[in-house]
């Protein structure tokens, strides 16, 4: 039977967080009340029968080792294959090689040694709650050498600019890709193809002192690649800056959003917390919210989504904010606009206002 | 490998007083608190104790029990040298039988445990409902030099007659045990958790095989035949709260127990955390037309009707126009549109049809909702 191994690839993706990004990876960053970022992809990967992962991580790890530990919260804690964490430390006098391409050249090994005969590769700003089956299927009946998972989004928001844009005939076969701001046909980020293809392409672009793997080895060679583009019809969303951050987070307190990205068949997986259920006290006032366990709510919570072990004390109002783990709340406090990292304290009756279109974000651990 | 103490959990329990919710499940494995099955409290008092030998004894039902249990992973109990063991009945050249009584089946175990060599044997049973350090009542066992140590709490007078009442001097030397007393003379409670010499206890064992008036039981054989031989018995008080669920009131009450906010037991207690299986649902969406007050939410659930006192289980969905009170939801429950629900538990996967009112009263038990008697309990 035909397999597919795993890659995702953070070496080009910003930090684009501002304080939630400068300590961890965009990847690492919580996401909708219980996850991070990369569990999204990593979670489809594992549920689409892929046995080995592999993350290109260059900087600011520590906290996706933290939440990725052995792999076993995805069930990639394997005899056979498993979870690859694979920091950059390459010690090859030889090395040419430059940008996601050092990750190829020092990694070869992972390639080499998995048995699958394809790759699906991936970055972690694409979310999405899916299985990669009728993609990988997609491929191998169109014989493509590359299939590319592609969206079509009805509205155009400014995070879609960063992304690639495609152009297909009517066999989904791709035209071209580019940047053009106004086509709103995106290329997800997720690619699949055969191994002995992406080795080739990767030498090849190795030998063209090139760094971009899919722009220089892929894009490049739209001419002589049949490259083929599958469309994903399901709820996605982009995440790759403050903005969309917000927006997307919010966008989940609306029960047909929240239904469509966690469909009652497939649970995202995460990095599991064991906390207690939430408790709401007699005082408590909530509404239209997202809220994730071991948080104990005796204040106002509106419009919000609160993560893991959140206080909420009494008299204390949050509204349109993201408050992340184990962030206490004291007595008589108003958030408004605001999006909190983790463990942070806001002390009696203090009052944070951020603009809609601005959150106001606060780094982890203060006291304010 | 020699351990110098084995812990065997008592799981194989009918809970024939828990009605429909034991129909088809061991009581240990019955939901508890939102998130848990009652015999995550024993098994996570285990991995907090750090007692990580750990034989489970099943029989009633044990699918679902087995399921959850697994090599006894979210406890720590996937262990290279020892960890969880499943001791279900099993039969030899010569024949075999079901447990016939908590002695019994500690007996019928003998291998496993002196497959350990230990000094002290720890049985604990479980369907309750507790934080409790084992390893104090096992240095409270070393310093009296005792031979067996009894866990108890105390009992309000009124209900000593529902429980195993030992009878103690004023050092706590017990001297009498009296199984469901009429008029008891002490309300100790034993609560089920005792500590054995092992090598002293493996005689009476022995000795109890062979007798067939026996009911093969540590409180009614065993116990009474140690203190009858002057053995030392001493009894541990433990003053946390501590639950028996065992029938459908107490449970109800032990939810409601769990809303409290001056309870002892906290569920939020990040030294004495409870361990538990987690299915990765999503955080729970709270709607704008909702009213909570007084709850337990877990993952998964979509509330936009109102809610008094009540737990709702995970992926539990309660409609608009919907009122919960004093009510306990099981996992994978929905609540259709203007439903009524008081003091009532819903068991998993139920759906509650629109305009729905099942509501006991104060005086009666609490109603318990299953697939098959939906029609008859609408009020």
């Amino acid at each position: 039977m035909d397999t597919m191994m795993g890659l995702i690839n953070l070496e080009h993706e910003h930090d684009f967080l501002n304080e939630l990004t400068y300590f961890r990876c965009g990847a690492a960053v919580p996401f909708a009340g219980r996850f991070r970022m990369i569990d999204f992809t990593l979670s489809n990967m594992a549920k689409s029968n892929i046995n080995e992962v592999a993350i290109f991580t260059r900087s600011k790890y520590r906290s996706l080792m933290d939440h990725l530990g052995s792999g076993a919260d995805w069930d990639l804690d394997r005899r056979h294959g498993g979870l690859f964490i694979l920091p950059p430390d390459w010690n090859d006098p030889t090395d040419i090689s430059k940008g996601d391409l050092s990750h190829f050249h020092n990694n070869r090994d992972y390639f080499e040694r998995g048995k699958s005969d394809y790759v699906l590769i991936s970055g972690s700003q694409f979310i999405s709650n899916t299985v990669y089956h009728k993609l990988f299927q997609h491929h191998l009946e169109t014989g493509a050498d590359v299939t590319l998972l592609t969206t079509t989004y009805e509205e155009l928001h400014p995070e879609h600019n960063a992304c690639i844009k495609v152009k297909v005939d009517e066999d989904g076969s791709v035209l071209s890709l580019t940047n053009d701001a106004k086509n709103p046909h995106v290329f997800s980020g997720v690619y699949v193809l055969r191994k002995s293809l992406l080795l080739e392409l990767v030498d090849e672009c190795i030998a063209n002192y090139s760094n971009h793997f899919f722009l220089d080895g892929i894009k490049s060679n739209l001419d002589r690649l049949n490259i083929q583009s599958y469309h994903y019809d399901g709820y996605s969303s982009i995440v790759n800056s403050v903005d969309s951050y917000y927006r997307h987070n919010m966008a989940l307190l609306d029960r047909k959003s929240y239904n469509s990205l966690f469909s009652n068949e497939e649970n995202v997986l995460t990095k599991v917390g064991n906390q207690a259920p939430t408790k709401y006290s007699g005082l408590s006032k909530v509404s239209k919210s997202l809220i994730a366990t071991g948080c104990v709510i005796d204040g106002q919570v509106d419009n919000s989504v609160l993560f893991r072990g959140v206080n909420v004390s009494e008299g204390a109002v949050v509204k349109n904010s993201i408050i992340m783990q184990r962030c206490n709340i004291e007595a008589g406090a108003h958030l408004e606009n605001v999006i909190m990292d983790k463990d942070v304290t806001i002390t009696k009756g203090q009052v944070l206002k951020g603009a809609k279109e601005q959150p106001f974000v606060i780094a982890k651990r203060r006291k304010i | 490998m020699k351990k110098e103490c084995v812990t065997m959990l008592l799981a194989g329990g009918v809970g024939t007083r828990l009605g429909l919710l034991t129909k088809n499940l061991a009581k240990p494995a019955v939901p508890f608190g939102g998130r848990y099955r009652i015999i995550d409290f024993a098994l996570s008092n285990c991995l907090n104790s750090h007692m990580h030998t750990v034989g489970v004894l099943t029989q009633y039902s044990p699918l679902e029990l087995h399921k959850h249990i697994g090599v006894g992973k979210p406890w720590d109990l996937d262990r290279m040298e020892d960890g969880l063991t499943i001791l279900s009945p099993f039969t030899e050249k010569d024949g075999g039988s079901w447990y016939l009584g908590t002695a019994d089946a500690i007996a019928k175990n003998m291998n496993y445990i002196e497959g350990y060599d230990p000094e002290y044997l720890i049985v604990i049973s479980g369907d309750h409902i507790y934080h409790m350090d084992y390893d104090k009542l096992l240095q409270h066992h070393k310093e009296k030099e005792a031979d067996v140590t009894i866990s108890v709490v105390e009992v309000p007078w009124k209900e000593t007659s529902r429980f195993g009442i030992l009878n103690t001097t004023e050092n706590l030397r017990i001297y009498e045990f009296e199984e469901k007393p009429k008029n008891a003379k002490s309300n100790l409670a034993s609560m089920g958790i005792y500590i054995f010499n092992w090598k002293v206890l493996k005689n009476y064992l022995v000795e109890d095989a062979k007798l067939s008036s026996s009911n093969h039981d540590f409180g009614q054989d065993i116990l009474p035949a140690m203190i009858g031989d002057d053995r030392l018995l001493y009894a541990y008080r433990f003053d946390g709260y501590w639950k028996d669920v065992g029938t459908i009131e107490s449970y109800w009450e032990a939810h409601m127990d769990l809303l409290k906010e001056d309870l002892s037991l906290s569920l939020n207690n990040n030294d004495w955390r409870t361990y538990s299986h987690d299915s990765n649902f999503a955080p729970q969406l709270i709607e704008d037309t909702a009213v909570i007050q007084h709850s337990l939410i877990n993952n998964g659930c979509v509330v936009a009707g109102s809610l008094d006192h009540s737990i709702l289980f995970e992926n539990v969905e309660v409609s608009e126009g919907s009122v919960v009170k004093q009510s306990i939801l099981h996992p994978g429950v929905c609540i259709g549109k203007n439903v009524l629900l008081d003091r009532v538990i819903v068991q998993e996967n139920v759906t509650i049809p629109d305009g729905t009112k099942i509501v006991a009263s104060r005086e009666e038990e609490p109603i318990i909702v299953s697939s098959h008697n939906l029609k008859a309990v609408h009020s």
